[in-house]
């Protein structure tokens, strides 16, 4: 069973391993003085103010979603572009009609609002 | 190659395990992603090169980073701090016992387990034939444009409940 | 075989001759000479990113007008070297607090995630290390776990700005995947095939640079985008967020960050040049050995890298805001627009001459862009306007 994702599969293991083998050897031959001050957190060089986790913002998680809608919507588009060559033009017009519906989808966020990063 | 297939299996349900017992949350979000690569390798085990890839763009780099960001949009606090089991926990294993068993009585009369199906011609285009498949009036036409408007209903459904004007929360 | 021919089948055979004659099984003998070639692959891939530290180096220095590293050994190329040594004997410090698996996960992830691009790199026709007929998807696939890896150095610093810094990347990076995922389309369209090697084996009449320009301006913006470089490296603001996502990290982890990013320049040169410059094409040199096509391959991802460090070196830092609007309300529009004309196109055209397809892409593209600059300058004529008006109530009130 010759599977091309076998090479893929231990390309992956090789390359955790290497990056890891570096990481390992280094911390073998580094020298190893904690002490507390070195150990705080970085804060330009003052004392840490206020607890280390913040508030976000929701427009992060609006940018992740939109993200995610129009990545489905380029894998759906993928199939459709590899076979495009031996189609007919019904085809291609029916994958237009795919992209128009989507951007309208984002001309109704943009006039919203939803895109501004305030 | 079974002793491949026995890896993947152990490392979707241990990874499938550690989510939901996962004190942290950040950790059970990235136990989800260690299971979710867990069924790409299965795809990509079955020769499904499409899918094992669709599977790592759409639900590693896209749904595990929106887990992320909600996980983090939503706690202060990252922490469960309660009980793992509740008092119903006996009965909720006796049903899921009763469901596996019930389950492993059905699959031991599919035959799949003895003939695995044939395998594509060699030289076939998988991915050719699914486009092909999605846009000819005769396969899946109205189901691939139905799945637009289904996606700019998500869209306009979730900026409509995700997205505040008034809230201008001006902090970073 | 000759070897000249065919220099990786041939050292694969004998190696399999050697193995099997050693009595291990045909499996057993396949697996260790896929690996070996594998670790072959990748260590020419760290050597290639130790002397993209020198060449970033020089480049950077003489861009701004001085000598760069000239002291360690000849015109400074030990200096790369040197710097990997000292990396290695520094002293790893773990901040109190962080999340340790996590925080020594993420910058090998990183790593790996440009490392494992490598497989699926065309350097000639019969050098290639695995043809999968997903190649454009698997690009994105790394992209993602690379985004991932961002997330996670961030979150286990336990430090504010570590964590904004890596947010504030995210969010830009998986913004300027979707003008990147749209403009691979289009040579997905053109070639009609995703696999790499049949993408640049259909480059063979004409270059996709030149039925397609915007295309490749549109990946070239996005890739700079992915990368996280200057214009749009704001994880990397010094006077914002310090180092951003990498502020805690010493060492050798520090340094996988590091090498990681420059390779990852290299890497998508590499994917320019491939996807729309010809890829090991270059009038027929390319028919004298696959060495020398591996050398013309490298060459372009050369010039492509060098192009995404011209970019780096001239312009500005631009602000969150307007990068992510540039994307959702500029880029990801036009990027559409150019795929729905494209597609149109190619199959309109389908029949008749490669000359007049290529003309009448070009003359779509060229339009496309005319249109896209008159409407800029329509609305920025209609900004100004705004600004200049309403200075004349002001001057009416003091009466």
């Amino acid at each position: 069973m010759e599977n091309e994702w076998l090479y893929i599969g231990l390309f992956l293991i090789v390359g955790v391993a290497l990056p890891a083998a570096a990481i390992i050897l280094a911390w073998l031959i580094s020298p190893k003085k904690p002490n507390p001050i070195k150990d705080s957190t970085y804060e330009c060089g003052m004392e840490t103010v206020g607890e280390s986790g913040v508030q976000f913002k929701a427009q992060y998680y609006i940018f992740g979603l939109v993200f995610l809608i129009f990545d489905v919507e380029t894998v759906f588009l993928f199939p459709w572009a590899v076979s495009l060559g031996k189609l007919p033009l019904f085809a291609v017009l029916e994958g237009i009609v795919f992209i128009l519906i989507l951007v309208a989808g984002l001309g109704y966020i943009w006039r919203k609002d939803a895109l501004e990063w305030v | 190659m079974t002793i491949l297939f026995l890896i993947t299996a152990v490392v979707i349900l241990a990874s499938a395990m550690m989510v939901v017992t996962s004190r942290n949350l950040v950790h059970a979000a990235l136990w989800l992603v260690a299971s979710l690569f867990g069924v790409a390798m299965l795809y990509a085990q079955l020769n499904a090169s499409f899918m094992a890839v669709v599977q790592v763009v759409v639900y590693i780099g896209a749904i595990a980073i929106l887990f992320i960001f909600a996980v983090m949009l939503t706690r202060r606090e990252m922490r469960d701090k309660g009980p793992g089991l509740n008092k119903n926990w006996g009965i909720a294993a006796l049903v899921s016992l009763l469901t596996f068993g019930g389950l492993a009585v059905l699959l031991s009369n599919w035959s799949g387990f003895s003939q695995p199906s044939a395998d594509f011609p060699s030289g076939f285009d998988a991915v050719g034939a699914l486009g092909n498949a999605l846009v000819s009036p005769d396969a899946f036409v109205l189901p691939f444009e139905v799945a637009s408007i289904l996606l700019v209903a998500a869209l306009v459904g979730a900026v409509y409940i995700a997205y505040n004007p008034r809230s201008g929360d001006n902090r970073k | 075989m000759n070897f000249w021919a065919n220099p990786i089948q041939v050292t694969a055979d004998w190696l399999m001759g050697l193995f099997t004659g050693w009595g291990m099984t045909e499996v057993l003998a396949s697996i260790l000479t896929q690996l070996l070639g594998i670790v072959v692959l990748i260590t020419i891939m760290l050597v290639i990113d130790i002397l993209l530290v020198w060449i970033e180096r020089k480049v950077v220095a003489r861009f701004q007008d001085r000598l760069g590293p000239n002291r360690v050994g000849p015109f400074g190329l030990i200096q790369p070297f040197a710097d990997i040594i000292k990396l290695f004997i520094k002293e790893n410090i773990t901040p109190a607090g962080v999340d340790k698996v996590v925080y020594n996960l993420a910058p090998i992830l990183s790593v790996f995630s440009v490392l494992i691009l490598w497989a699926i790199i065309p350097l000639a026709p019969v050098i290639i290390g695995v043809d999968l007929n997903v190649g454009l998807l698997y690009l994105v696939a790394a992209g993602a776990i690379g985004t991932l890896s961002i997330i996670m150095a961030g979150w286990s610093s336990n430090n504010k700005f570590a964590l904004l810094g890596a947010f504030r990347q995210v969010a830009a990076m998986i913004s300027y995947e979707i003008p990147m995922v749209v403009a691979l389309l289009i040579p997905t369209v053109l070639a009609g095939t995703m696999g790499m090697l049949g993408i640049s084996e259909a480059q063979q009449g004409m270059w996709y640079v030149f039925l397609s320009p915007l295309a490749a301006l549109i990946f070239l913006i996005s890739a700079v985008a992915e990368l996280g470089r200057t214009p749009f490296d704001l994880s990397e603001g010094e006077s914002e967020v310090v180092a951003g996502f990498h502020i805690e990290y010493s060492g050798m982890k520090f340094g996988w960050f590091y090498a990681g990013e420059l390779l990852h320049a290299f890497t998508f040169g590499g994917f320019w040049g491939i996807l729309f410059f010809g890829g090991y094409h270059f009038f027929g040199l390319e028919n004298l050995g696959p060495l020398v096509a591996a050398a013309i391959v490298l060459f372009k991802a050369l010039i492509g890298y060098w192009v995404i460090m011209w970019i780096k070196y001239t312009l500005m830092r631009i602000r969150i805001d307007h990068m992510l609007a540039f994307n959702w309300k500029f880029l990801v529009p036009l990027s559409l627009v150019v795929l729905m004309v494209t597609a149109l196109l190619n199959t309109l055209l389908r029949d008749t001459s490669t000359w007049v397809m290529a003309v009448s892409m070009f003359l779509s593209n060229v339009l496309i862009a005319w249109v896209v600059i008159e409407i800029l300058r329509g609305r920025s004529r209609t900004e100004r306007e705004k600004v200049e008006s309403p200075a004349q109530p002001v001057v009416e009130a003091t009466h």
